[in-house]
């Protein structure tokens, strides 16, 4: 319900039909130590009745401070120097406290990351809900009422159980249906929502984002969409946002950024992202140079001249205004040449696959398990897994949460011990379970890179003596050749001489996963295990990151396990895919086959579940329920609770074996052969249509 | 992933380019509560080791003609049942108290974090049973389990400081071995294993380096508390012994004598340890604030 | 595991870590160099006098049946003889015992809402001069020895404005009332030094709640301050405080030594005290353990307090 203010603008339309939310020339900074941060500089955007506006950039670009603003919940120390905000055709910063409070229990809501986080742990689902209603002055039994059928609405299949649970007996993904829940029960005018699906498995994300855009079908709300990913934004939203150091950079319909992008930071952007079907020895990935200014630097022109390829002299000195371009706009002076952007790291195809498949396989695993617990509560993380791994080669590890593959990593790594009856072979010669029964020829060739640099690299030592330390432990130099080495391993991860001396506080992300690798290629090894290498890593940075570990493969003929739920990074860098479900190796084989398909109806799921930034993604795969508890897995085949190909009987009583698939090396777990996995599932849909 | 707080860490990170210890010395100069505190321990050790030079009279053998005197020009703190001068004994005072409660908790932090580092680290049996006894021992408080083994050992300086150096060494081996813990998750850890480190290299190389700054804040903390502890017992009679003009001990001496309206043989003694007290926790609390930042 | 399994394995260790204490005891009195009987009738005894003590106090028998025989006896009452008073140990601790909750009990209603309440409203008002003012009186209240604090309040109280009596023990036949306000000067310096704790707890804990998402949420809902503070903020801050209540009786059993000797008061802290001068074991032992077993059940009842209230515990995991 919308009051008529004095201060409400007239829009494009009647002034009845205020836009949703209007920011002018926000200026905000944080006080830090007495001293103002600016983290937003003159932003301005607007989001009219029922848009759709995706936010994007990278971390520490303001993005979900701009977010907060708009709701007006900003941290004590947070300052807005100028600039105003509209909700609604309101003045956000002139309301009062009852004004404010009406605001936000009537016209905005907000969805954010990490739901398990955003529920109160201490009161039960039903009465959180609930309280929105009773705030507007329902009785309880009502107000439940309404809360039992908001969460129908957001697909949950029994509310009233739900409601009596506490937030972490539920899972991620209802979790977050019930915050979305909430939020939408007030109807709002405006949605925020804050990387919502930031954390959630690939599939959990896809069901979610579906509901979203539903219900904002369903509702006319308008949603202000906030992401780091800039293939959910193209799913999601109409129109996007460029925000780069706290300055809106670009802004357009996100058809017309995303395929002509008019401003080299957008460019650049969308070149460092493995595009579908490119792999590494298409050639490198684009890299943006240099590192994002510090918030409260003072920037005299551009805030992207630094990296920019395209910079001049004025570039530098003078601030670009924002260019209306009709319909879409750009702060570039160049903004016309933007997509001449030079690149950075010349394409050339110095990383070609260089899999060798001729003696024996580096690396054998035979009949893997690994089970937890005790003989009552037996988890079984991992059963049955059986592959090989080739010199030179890249072994994608895919799957979701409780797929096992971390559990992989870590018996491979001999951090922990298989079941007996595995087989472990490095090299042709047994590999002992447990690291500490390793010998040090084993120990210097397999080694891994975690995907947390702040928890791999030990704070209190220098850069210098974490590489040293790993040269001294795996390799028998003496001080002087070890020197050498070092310099040597820094200069192929292009690590500079002056970060020798610093710790790894002072280093940024992609710098401290350099770092990491260099460590872990300090004894020269055969096997490198990646553990989500590049997960917490800004996009720019990712691609050097993949670029960097290519090379080092095509130099030293080193192999990979490389884990990812990424799907787009694992295509690019894998020579082989295994797809891994509830601990069983439900698909392997060359990746651009286990891509294209006939795959394995999960793998083709978990394809259809991943957006991509030029829409073209496959027929969405719809899968039912939630991924099953390891505790108590499924019967037969443990996938087919979900299984959209479900054959009926034989599915629930029979675990199938892996059967050969389109070519050799292709293998999948499935009883329906090959040639009926080829069948498109619409005809499939379409003919059991017709049978019933 | 982002948040408000990636903002404001990025703008932090831009300050801790320069050296981060140098930004938390001045921190912790600007707080005026850990100034006054090192002002005060500052006094004090002063006291401790230059006191029997600088005193006026002597803090042991009184005036057996002016005993009991009200402060004046001549006694600033009056004088006790001894007739000996109250204001040099509470200088001299400082002495025995601020050598055996630094002595135990340097030994009860030694022991300690050598406890917590093996505990925490190997976990399995060895934690579980030795928690399970360390928790039995903090059943009960210092001064009662102080009572029981001085009455057994006799009392004496160097007893004492074993006494709450040992019964220290369980409350600090939980602080590090909750910190251990929680740095054996770290994938750092993981990475010196699969390096084929020994366990004894993991624990004082790896690990210690960070766990140092909850062991500095826990043995500040300790000292605070080893003094208090130390007063009380001697109050009690089983801490420093007579002669000396401790302060506790000189509680106990005379309290006896307020009812008789004789003040000053109490309150400046009990004033002493107050604001040594005082001071310590000031400065633990100064330092927790300066390495939490 | 279910609730009443955690308490099963809860209950399990308590009795573990009392029957650990019970040894520790025992073991404590057995350090002294020599025996018991020489260290009652001191160094300058005739040896034959000293072996008969011994004798007839059983101290020369094995270590082993010695204990049993002493925790098998105090299992079922009886504490033995106490070598200072010659009579049954027993009664002496369960009065002083009594005595002593009584002086707790008035100490624990006193602290528990000033240093919750001083605790959160510090967290109300953080980094602003009344938080800065509660956690420095609370830290250096904290540190004070109790003695130090009882003395000055006798001074002040007691002798100079005569409001309160110095001595905690009201007369033989006093109502509860009267008993309470003797028992309001001795029972000071114990909050004092519990205060500080329980403030800081309480305060870092609302601090935390306070941060967190789910307030966020809460306020986002446009929902009054009151409401959010009181529903969802507090129940938070205040589950931590639960646990840090109870371990703190540790702290006060320390502290009821040094009150009740300075106010003249008959409880166990006192009992300990003249026993530990009179070198009177079976009274020493027997208090010891006593006053370990009440804190041990005190911390079961605050941790099964805990278990029950935060339903992460109560409810398990994941469905």
């Amino acid at each position: 319900m919308t009051m008529t203010d004095q201060t409400s603008i007239a829009s494009t339309g009647p002034a009845a039909a205020a836009d949703a939310l209007v920011i002018r020339d926000l200026d905000l900074a944080y006080r830090v130590r007495g001293k103002d941060r600016q983290v937003l500089r003159g932003v301005s955007l607007r989001i009219g009745r029922g848009e759709a506006y995706g936010l994007v950039g990278e971390s520490g670009c303001g993005k979900s401070t701009a977010a907060l603003a708009a709701v007006r919940y900003l941290p004590r120390n947070g300052r807005v120097r100028s600039g105003s905000i509209l909700v609604d055709g309101r003045d956000l910063f002139k309301l009062g406290g009852a004004d404010l409070r009406h605001l936000r229990a009537n016209t905005v809501s907000m969805v954010y990351q990490d739901p398990g986080r955003a529920l109160n742990p201490s009161i039960r689902v039903g009465r959180q809900v609930a309280e929105i209603f009773v705030l507007k002055g329902m009785p309880q039994a009502e107000a439940f009422r309404r809360a039992a059928e908001m969460l129908r609405r957001v697909q949950i299949a029994d509310p009233t159980s739900v409601m009596e649970r506490y937030p972490h007996q539920l899972s991620g993904g209802m979790q977050q249906r019930v915050a979305i829940a909430m939020a939408l029960s007030i109807n709002p005018r405006l949605l925020i929502l804050d990387e919502p699906t930031t954390g959630l498995d690939a599939t959990v994300e896809a069901e979610v984002l579906d509901l979203v855009a539903k219900l904002r079908g369903e509702y006319e709300t308008s949603v202000l969409f906030i992401s780091h990913n800039l293939a959910v934004i193209a799913r999601m939203c109409d129109r996007v946002g460029v925000l780069y150091a706290g300055t809106l950079v670009e802004e357009g319909t996100t058809a017309e950024v995303f395929a002509n992008p008019r401003h080299p930071y957008t460019v650049g952007l969308l070149r460092c992202l493995p595009r579908r079907g490119r792999r590494k020895d298409h050639g490198r990935l684009d890299t943006i140079p240099g590192f994002l200014p510090t918030p409260g630097a003072v920037i005299p022109g551009c805030v992207f001249a630094e990296r920019c390829g395209l910079a001049t002299d004025r570039c530098h000195q003078e601030a670009p205004p924002l260019h209306d371009l009709g319909g879409r706009s750009s702060r570039c002076h160049y903004h016309e040449k933007a997509s001449e952007l030079p690149r950075t790291t010349p394409p050339d195809l110095s990383a070609q696959a260089v899999v060798s498949r001729e003696g024996q396989p580096v690396l054998r695993v035979e009949k893997l398990n690994k089970s937890f617990g005790t003989a009552q509560h037996l988890v079984q993380a991992l059963r049955d897994v059986s592959l090989e791994l080739w010199p030179g080669e890249t072994l994608g590890l895919v799957g979701e949460s409780g797929s096992g593959k971390t559990t992989f990593a870590r018996v491979l790594m001999g951090l922990t011990g298989p079941d007996a009856g595995a087989t472990l072979e490095l090299d042709g010669k047994p590999l002992a379970g447990r690291v500490k029964e390793r010998t040090n020829e084993a120990l210097k060739s397999l080694q891994i890179v975690f995907q947390n640099p702040d928890s791999a690299l030990n704070r209190s030592h220098t850069i210098r003596r974490l590489i040293d330390r790993s040269l001294r432990k795996l390799t028998n130099l003496p001080s002087a050749a070890r020197l050498d080495r070092l310099i040597a391993l820094t200069r192929a991860v292009r690590l500079a001489d002056r970060y020798l001396a610093a710790r790894p506080r002072q280093l940024s992300g992609g710098l401290k996963q350099r770092v990491a690798i260099a460590r872990a290629f300090a004894g020269d090894p055969r096997i490198v295990v990646c553990d989500e290498p590049t997960s917490a890593l800004d996009v720019s940075v990712q691609a050097a990151i993949l670029n960097l570990l290519a090379e080092l493969q095509s130099e030293r003929k080193v192999s990979y396990v490389f884990i990812s739920h990424d799907l787009g990074t694992v295509r690019y860098l894998s020579d082989r895919i295994a797809v891994l479900y509830l601990g069983r190796l439900m698909e392997i084989g060359p990746a651009e086959r286990v891509f294209s398909g006939p795959h394995h109806p999960y793998t083709e799921a978990l394809l259809s579940a991943v957006p991509t930034i030029d829409g073209t993604a496959p027929e969405r795969v719809r899968l039912k329920g939630e991924i099953p508890s390891a505790i108590n897995p499924p019967s037969g085949c443990v996938f087919h609770t979900r299984c959209p190909r479900q054959l009926g009987e034989v599915c629930r009583s029979q675990e199938p074996p892996l059967l050969p698939g389109a070519e050799p090396g292709h293998f999948i777990r499935c009883h329906i052969p090959v040639t009926g996995l080829a069948v498109d599932r619409r005809e499939l849909k379409s003919a059991q249509g017709a049978a019933e | 992933m982002s948040t408000p707080q990636m903002d404001m860490a990025e703008a932090r990170k831009a300050d801790s380019l320069k050296s981060a210890r140098y930004e938390r010395l001045r921190l912790l100069a600007r707080s005026w509560t850990f100034m006054a505190g090192l002002i005060i321990v500052l006094f004090w050790v002063g006291c401790a080791l230059f006191g029997s030079a600088l005193v006026p009279q002597d803090p042991f053998n009184g005036d057996l003609l002016n005993t009991l005197a009200a402060p004046s020009a001549d006694n600033w703190f009056g004088t006790d049942q001894l007739g000996r001068d109250v204001f040099s004994r509470v200088i001299v005072g400082a002495r025995d108290i601020l050598t055996v409660a630094p002595l135990a908790t340097i030994l009860g932090t030694i022991l300690g974090t050598t406890l917590g580092l093996i505990t925490g680290y190997f976990r399995g049996l060895v934690d579980e049973s030795v928690s399970r006894v360390i928790d039995a021992i903090l059943a009960l408080p210092l001064v009662i389990i102080a009572l029981m083994a001085l009455v057994a050992l006799g009392t004496s300086n160097t007893t004492v400081v074993i006494v709450i150096g040992v019964f220290f060494a369980p409350i600090v081996a939980r602080t590090v071995r909750s910190a251990v813990l929680s740095e054996r998750e770290l994938d750092y850890v993981a990475a010196a294993q699969l390096r084929g480190e020994n366990a004894f290299y993991i624990m004082f190389a790896e690990i210690l380096p960070n766990v140092i700054p909850p062991i500095l804040v826990e043995s500040t903390v300790r000292l605070g508390y080893a003094i208090f502890t130390v007063a009380t017992l001697s109050f009690i009679g089983f801490g420093i012994q007579p002669p000396s003009p401790d302060w506790g001990l000189a509680v106990s001496e005379s309290y006896g004598l307020i009812n008789g309206g004789y003040w000053w043989t109490v309150m400046f003694d009990a004033c002493a340890i107050a604001s040594l007290v005082v001071g310590v926790n000031l400065v633990a609390d100064g330092i927790q604030g300066a390495l939490e930042s | 595991m279910s609730f009443s399994g955690l308490l099963l394995k809860r209950l399990l260790l308590s009795v573990v870590t009392l029957w650990l204490l019970s040894l520790i005891v025992f073991a404590g009195a057995q350090l002294l160099p020599g025996d018991v009987g020489r260290a009652i009738l001191g160094p300058l005894a005739d040896a034959r006098a000293v072996a008969n003590l011994n004798h007839q106090l059983g101290a020369d028998r094995p270590l082993v049946v010695q204990y049993l025989d002493w925790i098998g006896h105090f299992v079922i009452g009886d504490m033995s003889m106490s070598y200072t008073f010659r009579s049954p140990v027993a009664p002496f601790i369960i009065n002083a015992m009594l005595n002593s909750l009584k002086l707790a009990a008035v100490a624990f209603a006193l602290v528990v809402p000033l240093g919750i309440g001083g605790g959160v409203w510090a967290a109300l008002h953080v980094g602003r001069p009344l938080d800065r003012l509660i956690s420095v009186i609370g830290l250096s209240a904290t540190v004070l020895p109790e003695f130090v604090t009882g003395i000055v309040l006798i001074m002040i109280f007691g002798v100079w404005l005569d409001w309160l009596p110095i001595t905690a023990t009201a007369p033989a036949d006093a109502d509860p009332l009267t008993q309470i306000y003797y028992l309001l000067l001795p029972s000071l310096p114990l909050v004092f030094v519990l205060f500080g704790y329980i403030a800081r707890m309480a305060r870092a804990g609302t601090i935390e709640a306070l941060d967190a998402d789910y307030t966020r949420t809460a306020v986002l809902k446009g929902l009054p301050r009151r409401t959010v503070l009181w529903r969802h903020v507090l129940r938070n801050a205040l589950l931590p405080t639960i646990t840090v209540i109870a371990t703190q009786m540790g702290y006060l059993i320390g502290g009821l030594v040094v009150v009740e000797v300075l106010f003249h008061y008959e409880g166990i802290g006192s009992l300990i005290y003249i026993a530990a001068r009179g070198k009177d074991f079976p009274m020493l032992e027997a208090g010891i353990l006593s006053i370990g077993i009440v804190y041990t059940f005190a911390t079961l009842a605050a941790d099964l307090l805990y278990s029950a209230l935060n339903p992460r515990i109560r409810f398990g995991a994941v469905e």
